[in-house]
Order: C-alpha cells, then sequence, then structure tokens
C-alpha cells in the first residue's frame, strides 16, 4: 500500500481518521483516512458499494459516522456541535442527478442561496450569477429553465450553483454518470479549468482517463477500506491485485 | 303532463340573488384564503418528526373527513352558542367552511410536499438553506404548482357545498333561493335559476384560479409544461 507523505506545511483541507460507517448490519467505511491538501484534487474510486458516496457524503454531514474523525477546514464535522450551515457554506456538492429546482431560472437557481444564506444583495448575487455561469459557459442560459437545458448544460448549470457560493472544497459524485457520452467532456472541462484555478476537490468518478489527468490523489476503495492509495501514476501501475483487476476491466 | 315554467316572478327577485351569490363567493373566498393557511400548517404538521404534532393533524384530518360538513356546522354553530358566544350566521358559516376545506387541503398539499425528490432538499441542504428557506423555496411552491388542479378543484367543490350553510340561515344564494321559491311558489323555476348562477360563480373561481396560477407560477406561464 502506498503512503504519501504529507510534506505541506499548511493543514489540509479535508481529514478522515479512521472514519467508521455502518448502515445497519453492512459495514460501509471500515477506518478510512484520507486527507486533501489546499488545490488539490482526490479522486475516489472503487467498486460499486465500496461506499465512495458515503465517505463523501460524509465529509458533507449528510451521513453521520459511527466513529473516527472528519475535520474540513475549520469545522470538526464528527463533533455533535457542528454548525452544519456553516460547513455547508465551506463545502460545495454536486450530485449525479444535478438536483436543480425545476421551478426556479437558472439565474434564480444560482441566487437563491448566496442571497438568503450569505445576505448579498439582488444584484450583487445576479452579478455574481452571470461571473459563475460564464466560468460554466452558459452566460446565455441565465434565464432559461433547467428543463430548457441539455444534461450536460444542467450539471454545468449546478456546479455554477455550487460555486456561487465560494466554497473552500468541492465534492463531486459521479457528476457525469447520468450522462450520454458526448455530454460528458463538456462537464470534465468544467472541473478540469476549476482544477487548474486551484479549486480543492474531491471527486468520486468512473471516468479512468479524466483521473488519470487530473488526481493529484487516488484513492482506491475496496470492502469499505482505502486499500491503495498514491498519486496518478497508481492507475498505471497499481501495487494490488484488485486495483489492478479494477483498472483492468476499464470500469 | 303539462310543463308551465314562469320565470318573471323570479327575474324580478335579481337583486336578493346577486346579494345570495356575492355572499356565496365571500364565503369561499375566505374559507379558500384560510383553508390555504390551514392547509400548508396542516402539512407541515402531517410531516412533522414530532410525533404529537404529526398525530394531532392526523386526527383533524380524518375526524373532518369522515363527518358531513352540515354536522360540522352545526357543531360549530351550537358550539359557540353553548360557550354563549353569538357570532352572526356569516361567521359561524366561514369559520365552519374554512375548517372543513383545511383538512382536504392538507391532505392535497401534503402529498404535494411528498412529491419533492429527496435530491432537490439535499441540494438545498447542501447549499446552507435553512429548513424554513428548504420548505418556502424548494418544497412549497414547486409541491403547491404540482397539486394547483386539485387544489383548484377542492375550492370549487367547497363553494358548491357552501349551499348548505342555508341551513343556519347564512344569507347565500341557497338561502335566498329558499324563501324566494316560498314567496313565490314557483320552487322549480327557482332552483333552475340558482343551479345556473351556481354554474357561473364555479365558472368566474376556476377562472380566477387559471388566472392567480398565471401570476404565482412564471415557469408554467413561459413553458406551459407541468412541474
Ligand atoms: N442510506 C443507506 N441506507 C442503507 N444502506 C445504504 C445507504 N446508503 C448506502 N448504502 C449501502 O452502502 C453501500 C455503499 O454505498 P455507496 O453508495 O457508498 O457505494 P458507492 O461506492 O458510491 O457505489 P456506486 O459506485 O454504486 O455509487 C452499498 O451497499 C449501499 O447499498
Ligand atoms: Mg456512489
Amino acid at each position: 500500500m502506498h503512503k504519501i507523505s504529507n510534506v505541506a506545511s499548511q493543514s489540509p483541507v479535508v481529514s478522515l481518521r479512521n472514519v467508521h460507517k455502518s448502515f445497519g448490519p453492512l459495514k460501509v467505511l471500515d477506518g478510512v483516512s484520507f486527507e486533501v491538501d489546499r488545490g488539490e484534487v482526490l479522486v475516489l474510486i472503487g467498486r460499486s458499494g465500496s461506499g465512495k458516496s458515503t465517505a463523501l457524503r460524509c465529509i458533507d454531514r449528510f451521513e453521520t459516522i459511527d466513529s473516527g474523525e472528519i475535520v474540513v477546514g475549520s469545522h470538526r464535522v464528527s463533533d455533535p456541535k457542528l454548525d452544519l450551515r456553516a460547513l455547508r457554506q465551506d463545502v460545495g456538492i454536486v450530485f449525479q442527478s444535478y438536483n436543480l429546482f425545476p421551478h426556479l431560472t437558472i439565474e434564480e437557481n444560482i441566487t437563491l442561496a448566496p442571497c438568503s444564506v450569505k445576505g448579498i444583495s439582488k444584484s450583487q448575487a445576479k452579478e455574481q450569477a452571470r461571473q459563475v455561469l460564464a466560468q460554466v459557459g452558459l452566460e446565455d442560459k441565465l434565464h432559461q429553465y433547467p428543463e430548457q437545458l441539455s444534461g450536460g448544460q444542467q450539471q454545468r448549470a449546478a456546479i455554477a450553483r455550487s460555486l456561487a457560493m465560494q466554497p473552500k472544497v468541492m465534492l463531486f459524485d459521479e457528476v457525469t454518470s447520468a450522462l450520454d457520452p458526448e455530454l460528458t467532456g463538456e462537464v470534465l472541462k468544467v472541473i478540469e479549468a476549476l482544477a487548474a484555478d486551484g479549486m480543492t476537490m474531491v471527486m468520486v468518478t468512473h471516468e479512468m482517463g479524466f483521473a488519470r489527468g487530473i488526481a493529484n490523489r487516488v484513492v482506491f476503495m475496496h470492502r469499505g477500506k482505502v486499500h491503495e492509495t498514491g498519486p496518478a501514476a497508481i492507475l498505471t501501475s497499481p501495487a494490488t491485485p484488485e486495483l489492478a483487476q479494477f483498472v483492468g476491466t476499464g470500469l | 303532463m303539462n310543463l308551465n315554467l314562469d320565470f318573471a316572478a323570479i327575474i324580478e327577485r335579481w337583486p336578493a340573488f346577486l346579494d345570495g351569490a356575492l355572499l356565496t363567493l365571500q364565503l369561499a373566498f375566505i374559507a379558500t384564503v384560510l383553508g390555504t393557511v390551514i392547509g400548508v400548517l396542516g402539512a407541515i404538521g402531517r410531516r412533522s418528526s414530532h410525533p404529537v404534532v404529526s398525530r394531532i393533524c392526523g386526527i383533524y384530518v380524518e375526524a373532518i373527513r369522515n363527518t358531513p360538513l352540515l354536522v360540522q356546522i352545526f357543531l360549530v354553530y351550537f358550539g359557540l352558542a353553548s360557550l354563549g358566544l353569538k357570532f352572526s350566521a356569516f361567521a359561524v358559516a366561514a369559520a365552519a367552511l374554512t375548517i372543513n376545506v383545511g383538512a382536504y387541503t392538507t391532505e392535497i398539499i401534503r402529498a404535494g410536499f411528498d412529491s419533492i425528490p429527496r435530491g432537490q432538499i439535499e441540494a438545498a441542504e447542501g447549499l446552507a438553506l435553512s429548513k424554513a428557506q428548504i420548505y418556502w423555496h424548494v418544497v412549497m411552491w414547486p409541491a403547491i404548482e404540482k397539486v394547483y388542479p386539485s387544489l383548484t378543484s377542492q375550492f370549487v367543490l367547497l363553494m358548491l357545498a357552501s349551499s348548505v350553510t342555508s341551513q343556519i340561515s347564512a344569507e347565500e344564494l341557497t338561502a335566498v333561493a329558499n324563501y324566494v321559491q316560498s314567496d313565490t311558489y314557483r320552487a322549480f323555476e327557482t332552483y333552475i335559476l340558482v343551479a345556473i348562477v351556481y354554474i357561473v360563480l364555479s365558472l368566474i373561481m376556476r377562472a380566477g384560479f387559471w388566472l392567480l396560477g398565471l401570476v404565482v407560477f412564471p415557469r408554467r406561464r413561459r413553458l406551459g409544461t407541468p412541474l
């Protein structure tokens, strides 16, 4: 098993230490530990059911953990006294099924949280909406409704909606899995641009080629454990037979 | 068989019918507005994780849905009277109709709330919106848009059912009909006319709901597709 030496002087943006999580009798996370430094892209891979989504959701406290510790910036996520909404202002999460609010225009989708949560003015929020939409290449969709957009455009709009909260870290859970192959590229390009901009990210993906190109760190999960971790190079030269088999099957 | 219809004596009384129709509309309006408020609160209550709250809301809904409207009206009427409280027949009628329609509205809106996908709420939670903000922006408006046709039907039904309040002499349309027919001995003609007026009132209400829908559901107005 590879081990990454943490040479960065600043503390990691996200850290999981010995996290355990069960759903009833099913042990989903069995002592998971990893860290993400500022500006780093961590890619979570593994077979279906290996606990990737659960690990990601624990970071944003969509699931509570049984034991261990999760820290995001200044937030101790595993602390029962956590200020949940403060955490979620610092963490952006994008799901496989975009989840744009269907009754609101793209602009309203984007300005809703900055206006109601951060209390910024409508005009400021609209200006910001234009900026984040430009970032994902959808300036012209400001006044459209989600159903008027293609899947790829909806997913980019969902990313823009998260970005408008100016998060310190972004979580992506298989954000291209619901898309037709010809639409995945436009979404992955947006994520690449974010990475180049220095956004800290944790992403679950089945796009191995993409992972190889973007990951600073890869975490391969297997049966609720971090089975192998290291730089993107482990995808081409895996140390464990399980990872070798996983990347070999092209999943 | 010799059908001999004479509307002249009835038509002569049009100001009374107009007053009755306006009162019926007022009853319907009050019960619609207050019933919607009760419906939203009741639906939130029924979905509450607090067992006492959801239980109370459940009992309210079941009690109303399993008793006749006329009995509910009498309960309010004689209940208030036995407490020594005096209210006008109109106020009692409005209160009873509101309590009645509030229960049905609770069930309709609750179905709307339940139809909002979990992912919508998670997305809103992920954006740090508060529980109240999520209910208002992400759950309530799309839920009401989805069940709007059912709500419209329920409120039109309520307007028609308000004829029962003639029993406590609220001076609405049916009560007017009752005394006009006993004055004129033209019962059949009177109720033919009243039926037509009810149809007109229903159409007015449906048109009103349609217009209101255009105002409060801008997506629907622009795209015309159901949510
Ligand atoms: N809320 C839940 N209740 C019960 N079991 C759950 C719940 N969420 C996930 N699980 C189970 O936990 C296991 C891990 O799920 P998870 O979603 O983390 O896997 P994953 O690695 O993301 O898989 P996939 O690649 O299919 O998305 C699965 O067996 C799943 O059925
Ligand atoms: Mg998953």
